[in-house]
């Protein structure tokens, strides 16, 4: 399409020239930047009383609910900023500015975006200004009144942080001409951004005044034409500021074609916006593409815009009378309608959807039978999904506010039933009595207002004392009320010690009315510690509304309470003697400090392998392993507690053991003698570099890598002088050392025996046998280990020392597992597998989860260097994760699920 | 009057001209030092409030008033460790938040005497180091009601507070704090927009009142995951929505840990036209509400901020110490301050 040269003096497109302003910025609950990119800024029109029959009758008829659903629909459809509007005689305008405003406040989806507030009253527009937290456009201010009132309009807006539209209007009157409209522009702005008042040219918008064409009236005929000039000269003339206007007149006279008022909105904007207007009022409803408009009514719509021939009215006014139609029905995405009633409610609390929320929950009151079922089932799910989305930070507060009053809603419809159900029932006791309350200097009320909710639908009277409650009228309404239950909910953490206060005050009232303890910063934990010793009466922290349910069920029952009063303080001691076992390593430090901490090996020493590469070890003799057992494992498998050989003649156990150590022995002896289960193992010792990260590149005789182990670091926060240790440590830096590995079985022909057993129901032999290749697996452990030291690698040939001393680990060098304490990540066992093909050469299988099997197997790795010990990990933080995550080459999530015990996040 | 007037100015020149030269320190908590005094209910009556028909206890900015050296040595202290601003003890002191105490006669003490003595600390300090001046920021608090929230979720529309009501409480406030000496008004710890608004607005109001150029912090609160402040807005809308008024410097504070203010003051340190502050909490608190964030660790994650040189003003908010303002005052010193390259 070729350009038409619309303003004489400036040829083709206007092209943004005003680099050295900073870009008007507005905002909702999120920014809108208007950069020359922007294009066109799009301001939804239909919450615009004087504009909208339907928005008008909403806000009459006080339908504020359906009134907001008429500005989401906007959003939704694409509106950058909505215009609001709330100018007619028989309204207050004020108030219903004001109220409107607020509404949009809490819900998130609309005020997402800048409000326009458009009043022809300045009292309108100042209250407006007063309830929105983003900036907005203020529309609009003019010289109509005079510059005096003008400036102080102006100056007021600047205050309260807003844009503004200006009229093109003046003491004489509106703006109908090309010349009229360059020259209150240009006043406007001068005055505006002027020493009086200083107003940041980027936040004037221009209302050039869009007036109907086509009307038959000979003086309109220029209207759009010089429209679109003086948005030129605007645009090309007064640095950085915008040009807007409500696009809808210029098709006044159209009304009843909507397929006109289409066309002739979308070429408006078509040259409009080329000329350099970059904002506009519009209802997407009603615009065409403008690629879309067919040729004849294209032409004919441009040639009245452009006043291109003394007849274009008349042909335009004849092409409409053959072309009628209703033009383009958007629909809104109504798809969710047609899912099932508990995703519909779902979706519904979710997105805060109230519209639809009766009939969705009478039908599902209809298919649960019992309205309970509704509540705690669907109602329930959803607000679970709101709490995760929530928790994930997918959503945020208002929208949960939102949430919780579909909810509210929902269980609003469902009262009257609960009530006739009641009355069916014949319920006439009188109903326990819960007292809620947000502690003193905590506002936040949701979690308590749902627990409210889904308790009163259980049958409960609740006393709800609202919000910043202190604990004199918590109690005092308490006893009033002789309440069954006390419930405390807190968002904050100072909310914490006051409920620890309530606690303490309870118990000096001597009072015994259970206390639950719920909301966001509480814990189990929190509760057990710091409020339950507080208070000798029951204190029970609930997760979360559906656990008040049944909390308070078994604490009313009268046969429950006593039990479960005893069973929970009984929970809280153990999880307090927890905490105080535990509270000693809290600390963490950050892994690069960890990193810096490291063990320093006390020399420089390396010890020489004899052996390079992998030795086979099968069928290896029984007897001789057997010799290296140790037995205090095989009575803790029998949960018989003491000491080997000492247990054989304790007075309690000791003949019980001494008949178990004799079946074993009985057992052993056929095994060895039989040959009923088959030892294997394998060996391999290797060359080693660390690299820079800490890993071990593991290297064959000439130094080729093989493969690589990776090792995690204590991460705990240490006294003076001790190390945060990682196995690694205990390998030379910077010059080549040796690591081991092993893999042994005593479990091969295991499963024939077991089968046997338990073909015979005999499940005590069954265990004995596992019990027994258990301890023949760890003996040849054991036993490799020693041979490794003295022969393979040979670093303490001259080593003596009996079976009791290497139980008690009195050797050089250690021999941790992967799985184990010091290196608890269980993928490195699939490297070390790899590396000595020990499926291969033992018959020992990894499991999916790297578990190995047969069970009575034994795999890890040697190392040598004096200094080596075994130690715990401990709990390690998210960026060693992160960091281990990168070195494996594994993603972070699957290397969390690995560690997930080891996390201390 | 026109003496001090007259150092006044000389003041916020030289705090315009140190902020382009090296990163600022700003103090830690006030509330934690507190905590360490273990003060009773009569403590905080002191004489003046003996016969006060509410309890007072836990009313810090009273404190101000009634236990004048104490607050002075928190300042002292923080002076001592390295921060160039303390804040006034003036986190609550509008007649809003005052009301839980029936307190809001006694808005104006609070105000001046909190102003006073921080004044009184840092001329006593500048006095004798002439050339490392100290600074009193009038801090001024979120109150407890919101603007733009309703607190009653059954009826989303209502409010607690209006927007004059809260202009005019701090617009008490700041004339008091500005009467009382300090040199900056820092409007922090808002999770309400709205309510911050109203504060600007009447700050600029008592700028004309007074005929005086006052700097201005403005300082939001990020409070949960989902990256926005409690009233909804992301970290660059709110940002938008305070940059009418010609500030000193947009930051953040409390709520969150340094590490996890990181997305949002990158937004702050790009978009912003004003210089960048942040004061985080010590880390995230644990189970029991308390920080124990190590000094230490603290300027290990700040460092990563002037790294990537996001900030002109650092400090610390909750669980925050003077040993943890040592360490960042160490740190700050050897880097570069952030600079406006925003157009």
């Amino acid at each position: 399409m070729s350009t038409i040269q619309i303003h004489p003096a400036y040829e083709g497109n206007y092209e943004f020239k005003w680099h050295d302003f900073p870009f008007l910025t507005l905002s909702g609950l999120e920014p809108l930047t208007v950069t020359p990119e922007t294009n066109f800024v799009n301001v939804g029109e239909r919450t615009n009383v004087t504009g909208s029959r339907k928005f008008l009758r909403l806000i009459k008829e006080e339908k504020y609910e359906e009134a907001l659903e008429v500005a989401r629909d906007q959003v939704e459809g694409g509106a950058q900023v909505i215009d609001i509007n709330m100018d007619e005689g028989m309204l207050d305008g004020k108030y219903a500015m004001v109220k409107f405003l607020n509404l949009i406040a809490a819900e998130p989806d609309i005020a997402r975006v800048p409000v326009m507030i458009d009043s022809s009253k300045w009292e309108i527009i100042e209250a407006g200004l007063q309830c929105v937290q983003g900036k907005g456009i203020v529309n609009s201010i003019s010289l109509k009144g005079g510059e005096d009132e003008f400036i102080k309009q102006a100056r007021a807006i600047k205050k309260y942080g807003a844009a503004t539209i200006v009229m093109a209007f003046d003491e004489e009157g509106q703006a109908d001409t090309y010349e009229r409209r360059i020259e209150i522009a240009k006043r406007s702005y001068e005055v505006l951004t002027g020493p009086k008042v200083n107003f940041p040219p980027q936040d004037i918008i221009f209302d050039l005044n869009i007036f109907p064409v086509a009307t038959g009236i000979e003086e309109h005929r220029k209207n759009a034409l010089d429209f679109f000039q003086g948005t030129r000269w605007v645009r090309e003339n007064l640095p950085a500021c915008h040009v807007s206007g409500g696009v809808s007149n210029v098709s006044f006279s159209f009304r009843g074609n909507n397929k006109v008022r289409e066309a002739m909105h979308s070429a408006f904007l078509y040259h409009a916006i080329n000329q350099g207007m970059d904002m506009g009022i519009v209802n997407p409803a009603m615009l065409e593409v403008y690629d879309d408009i067919e040729k004849d009514l294209l032409e004919k719509v441009e040639d009245v815009l452009l006043d291109r021939r003394d007849d274009a009215t008349e042909r335009l006014l004849e092409l409409a009378e053959t072309v009628k139609g209703d033009g383009k029905v958007r629909e809104k995405d109504e798809s969710w309608r047609e899912n099932e009633v508990e995703e519909r409610l779902k979706h519904a609390l979710v997105k805060g959807i109230v519209e639809h929320v009766e009939t969705d929950t009478e039908e599902a009151r209809v298919k649960y039978v019992r309205p309970l079922k509704v509540i705690e089932g669907p109602l329930m799910d959803g607000m679970n999904v709101v709490g995760d989305l929530f928790g994930a930070g997918k959503m945020f507060l208002p929208q949960v506010v939102k949430s919780a009053r579909v909810m509210k809603k929902s269980v609003a419809y469902l009262i009257p039933y609960l009530e006739e159900e009641k009355k069916l029932a014949g319920d006439q006791s009188s109903n326990a009595k819960i007292l809620l309350a947000t502690v003193k200097g905590d506002v936040h009320d949701i979690g308590k207002n749902i627990v409210g909710v889904v308790l009163a639908c259980n049958n409960y009277d609740i006393i709800d004392l609202g919000v910043m409650v202190p604990e004199g009228k918590i109690l005092e309404a308490a006893i009033e009320h002789n309440v069954d239950i006390i419930g405390l909910s807190g968002l904050i953490t100072p909310s914490l010690d006051e409920m620890i206060s309530v606690a303490k005050e309870m118990e000096k009232r001597n009072m015994k009315v259970p206390l639950l303890i719920g909301g966001a910063t509480t814990s189990r934990i929190h509760t057990a510690v710091k409020i339950d010793p507080m208070y000798s009466g029951p204190v029970v922290h609930v997760l979360d509304a559906s656990r008040s349910v049944p909390v308070a069920g078994e604490l009313i029952n009268k046969d429950t309470t006593l039990g479960y009063f005893t069973k929970i303080k009984e929970e809280y001691q153990v999880l307090r003697e927890d905490h105080a076992n535990r509270k000693k390593d809290k600390n963490y430090i950050p892994f690069s400090r960890a990193v810096s901490n490291k063990h320093l090996l006390s020399n420089d020493q390396v010890y020489h392998s004899k052996l390079i590469g992998n030795q086979v070890y099968k069928e290896y003799s029984l007897a001789e392993i057997s010799e290296f057992i140790d037995w205090n494992p095989f009575f803790q498998t029998w949960m018989l507690k003491g000491k080997y050989p000492a247990i054989l003649e304790h007075d309690i156990v000791g003949e019980e053991a001494t008949k178990l150590f004799a079946d074993a022995q009985k057992m052993l002896t056929s095994i060895i003698e039989n040959k009923e289960l088959t030892a294997n193992a394998v060996v391999g010792i290797y060359p080693t570099h660390k690299n820079k990260d800490g890993d071990l590149i593991i290297e064959d005789e000439y130094g080729k890598e093989l493969s690589k182990f990776h090792f995690l670091r204590q991460q705990g926060k240490k006294g003076k002088g001790l190390p945060n240790l990682s196995l690694a440590d205990f390998i030379q830096d910077d010059q080549q050392d040796y690591i081991g590995f092993f893999a042994v079985t005593a479990g091969i022909g295991i499963e024939k025996m077991i089968k046997a057993y338990e073909a015979d129901h005999d499940d005590y032999n069954a265990i004995m046998v596992k019990a027994i290749a258990d301890r023949l697996a760890e003996a040849f452990a054991e036993l490799m280990h020693k041979k490794v030291r003295k022969e393979l690698w040979g670093y303490a040939c001259d080593e003596t020392l009996e079976n009791e001393s290497l139980i008690k680990e009195k050797y050089q060098g250690i021999r941790p597992a992967p799985g184990y304490p010091a290196c608890p990540d269980h993928t490195e066992k699939q490297t070390l597998f790899d590396l000595l093909e020990v499926e291969k050469n033992t018959g020992i299988q990894l499991t999916s989860s790297f578990a190995m099997y047969p069970a009575a197997s034994v795999s890890g790795m040697y190392f040598s260097h004096p200094d080596s010990k075994y130690f715990g990990l401990g709990k390690i933080g998210k960026d060693q994760v992160k960091d281990y995550a990168d070195r494996k080459d594994m993603d972070l999530e699957t290397v969390e699920k690995w560690l997930g015990q080891s996390l201390n996040y | 009057m026109e003496e001090l007037i007259l150092k006044r100015t000389e003041r916020v020149e030289l705090l315009h001209k140190l902020l382009e030269e090296r990163i600022m320190v700003l103090d830690g908590a006030m509330g934690t030092m507190i905590q360490r005094h273990t003060l009773e209910e009569e403590d905080f009556r002191g004489e003046v409030l003996k016969e006060h028909h509410m309890p007072l206890k836990g009313n810090n900015d009273l404190l101000s008033v009634t236990q004048p050296e104490i607050i002075k040595g928190i300042h002292k202290e923080y002076f001592l460790a390295g921060s160039d601003i303390v804040e006034t003890n003036t986190f609550s002191g509008t007649t809003i938040a005052q009301e839980d105490y029936g307190l809001e006669h006694f808005v104006d003490e609070i105000n001046f005497q909190s102003a006073k003595i921080a004044r009184e600390v840092a001329d006593e300090l500048t006095m004798a180091e002439p050339d490392k001046p100290r600074f009193v920021a009038g801090a001024m608090g979120p109150t407890n009601k919101t603007a733009s929230l309703s607190p009653d979720v059954n009826d989303p529309g209502y409010r607690a507070i209006t927007f004059d009501g809260l202009k005019e409480a701090y617009k008490q406030q700041a004339r008091e704090l500005v009467k009382g000496g300090a040199d900056i008004l820092l409007v922090e710890t808002i999770f309400d927009t709205l309510n911050a608004k109203a504060a600007l607005f009447a700050i600029e109001d008592i700028k004309e009142e007074l005929g005086l150029d006052i700097p201005i912090m403005v300082s939001g609160t990020i409070t949960d995951a989902s990256g926005r402040t409690l009233s909804g807005q992301t970290t660059e809308a709110f940002l938008v929505s305070v940059s009418h008024v010609p500030l000193l410097s947009v930051g953040l504070n409390c709520a969150l840990g340094a590490e996890e203010l990181t997305p949002y003051l990158k937004t702050l340190s790009e978009k912003s036209q004003f210089k960048v502050s942040a004061y985080p909490n010590a880390g995230l608190p644990n189970e029991f509400g308390e920080y124990d964030q190590t000094p230490e660790d603290m300027a290990e994650q700040i460092k990563h901020f002037l790294d990537e040189k996001y900030l002109n003003i650092v400090g610390g908010c909750c669980g925050t110490t003077p040993d943890h303002i040592i360490e960042l005052a160490k740190l700050a010193k050897t880097y570069e301050p952030r600079k406006n390259d925003i157009n």
